[in-house]
């Protein structure tokens, strides 16, 4: 065990794949718990999906694929909370009208301008490929969302648990929003050249409802949430090492199922405590 | 000057009036009841006095240096407030944000928050999960939460709905003792037997007019008649019934 460990982190390509991970769980983590009590779960999903459009269209043009994500992604990510705030268009409506619309775009381009960037690779991510760049501008990513996060802290508890309170005694709520939707939008945006598109939403959500179930506090539904992120990562990408599965599928599968083991325990405990 | 003057407004969702050319002011200490039909514009019209939505036409102005971040509100809770992770200091403690602009709490932000959770009864549970609590216990956290957004003006939407008798009734004491106190309440609410025994004044929306008077005045008026059970308990009345 040690000496696979040992010899994984001799390769440059797992070391750099490794950091990068690390910070996207943590990232996702933490938005995840936003996310998922704000009932904005989809969002991610739903942007993961523009990501991909976004990506095709920047491979078939030769553009810098993360350059284009971005800024798309996060318009994206405006437009999906308002249309959810809206009531007269349904959010998840909304939302399966522009992952799906995206998603054809996506197919079309790469069909059409017949790139041969593997499409896989966007799909089902690729965090054994990335590039040096790329990791660099993950993890700068990364870490600003985290900073952040850590900053606003205090004002998204709030919008979270009750938008209608801190916008009736005056706290900018609108601004905090904006915050929320810029931070996932770069999460996912990063999250993708790891995950892929299919996969992103799992690591936003899993963590979140596996630490919900068990806290009693919202910092420590955050703190277990990145806990559990960072250690599925490393269990998912060492068995994705020793058993020579794609990296995002398995760490997907561990998240998995560590969540039916935090359920199941749950639910043991409060019928022992009930009876 | 009052605390929130309501000149000739007319109020309404989604571009459809529900209530036109209402006028009223609210004053230091009152403690005012808004009763009516279902769809009559209480919720609106709070709304109106939060800054939430603004009025159709006519003007609500604040006035006695009451700023909106000034006003503290107890909503109707969200079903998911019902499972929502977090401990009651948490929920109270987010009160405190509307004040000053740091990034992180303050001492004097965490004494003003122990001092709400003494004063509605529930600092013994501040380290327990907010869904754990009971229906009333839940309230008495939001109120706490409203406290620390103000000291001067609470607007509280139906606080005492689903609560058991008990617990209403130790929550109409509560907000009889904080108005006692010097705090103003404005407070929307089905239960008009409460209303006319615990507001001072009373404004009664209907769909084609409003009435807006002290309680005694109320239990006098056509509109009051209508809708009480029981009648005016007052000297006159009393006698007048028996006689």
């Amino acid at each position: 065990m040690i000496d696979m460990l040992a010899e994984m982190f001799t390769y440059n390509f797992i070391v750099r794949a490794f950091v990068v991970g690390t910070l996207v769980s943590l990232c996702a983590a933490l938005l995840g718990v936003t996310l998922v009590l704000k009932r904005y779960s989809m969002i991610g999903d739903g942007l993961s999906h523009v990501g991909f459009g976004a990506l095709a269209i920047a491979a078939s043009l030769n553009l810098a694929p993360l350059e284009v994500a971005v800024p798309v992604i996060v318009i994206a990510a405006f437009l999906l909370l308002r249309l959810s705030e809206n009531s007269k268009i349904n959010g998840d409506a909304a939302i399966a009208i522009i992952s799906s619309t995206s998603l054809a775009i996506g197919v079309v381009c790469v069909s059409i301008s017949g790139v041969n960037t593997d499409l896989n690779s966007y799909l089902f991510g690729s965090i054994l490929a990335t590039t040096n760049a790329d990791a660099v501008m993950c993890a700068v990513l990364a870490v600003v969302v985290i900073v952040i996060y850590v900053l606003f802290y205090n004002k998204i508890f709030a919008v979270t648990f009750d938008e209608t309170f801190s916008k009736a005694t005056g706290l900018k709520t609108n601004a905090y929003n904006s915050v929320i939707a810029l931070l996932t939008a770069l999460t996912i945006v990063i999250g993708m050249r790891i995950m892929g598109t299919l996969l992103i939403s799992a690591l936003i959500i899993f963590p979140a409802l596996s630490s919900m179930g068990v806290c009693k506090k919202f910092r420590s539904v955050i703190i277990c949430s990145g806990v559990l992120s960072v250690c599925c990562f490393f269990i998912g990408m060492c068995a994705s090492y020793s058993l020579d599965t794609p990296t995002g599928a398995s760490v997907v599968i561990i998240n998995a199922i560590v969540f039916a083991v935090f359920r199941i325990t749950e639910t043991v405990y409060s019928r022992v405590k009930k009876s | 000057m009052a605390l929130i003057s309501i000149d000739n407004a007319s109020i309404g969702y989604e571009g459809k009036t529900v209530l036109s050319g209402i006028s009223l002011k609210i004053r230091e200490k009152d403690y005012i009841c808004i009763v009516g039909e279902n769809g009559s514009g209480k919720t609106t019209l709070m709304k109106c006095m939060l800054g939430l939505i603004q009025p159709l036409s006519g003007k609500i102005t604040y006035g006695e240096g009451l700023k909106q971040n000034e006003i503290g509100y107890l909503p109707q809770q969200t079903v998911f407030q019902k499972d929502f992770p977090a401990c009651v200091s948490e929920v109270v403690m987010s009160g405190c944000l509307n004040k000053k602009h740091t990034l992180f709490y303050s001492k004097e932000q965490k004494e003003k928050a122990e001092k709400n959770m003494e004063l509605t009864g529930i600092y013994s549970m501040r380290k327990k999960c907010f869904r754990e609590l009971s229906g009333g216990q839940q309230q008495r956290a939001m109120l706490a939460r409203a406290l620390c957004a103000t000291s001067k003006l609470l607007i509280l939407d139906e606080p005492v709905t689903g609560l058991d008798p008990k617990a209403s009734s130790d929550m109409y004491a509560l907000i009889k003792n904080l108005n006692e106190n010097g705090i103003t309440i404005v407070m929307v609410s089905h239960d008009i037997t409460a209303a006319v025994n615990n507001a001072s004044k009373i404004l009664h929306l209907s769909r084609d007019s409003y009435f807006f008077g002290t309680a005694h005045q109320y239990l006098h008026s056509d509109i009051g008649k209508k809708f009480m059970i029981t009648g005016c308990p007052c000297d006159d009345c009393q006698h007048r019934h028996n006689s």
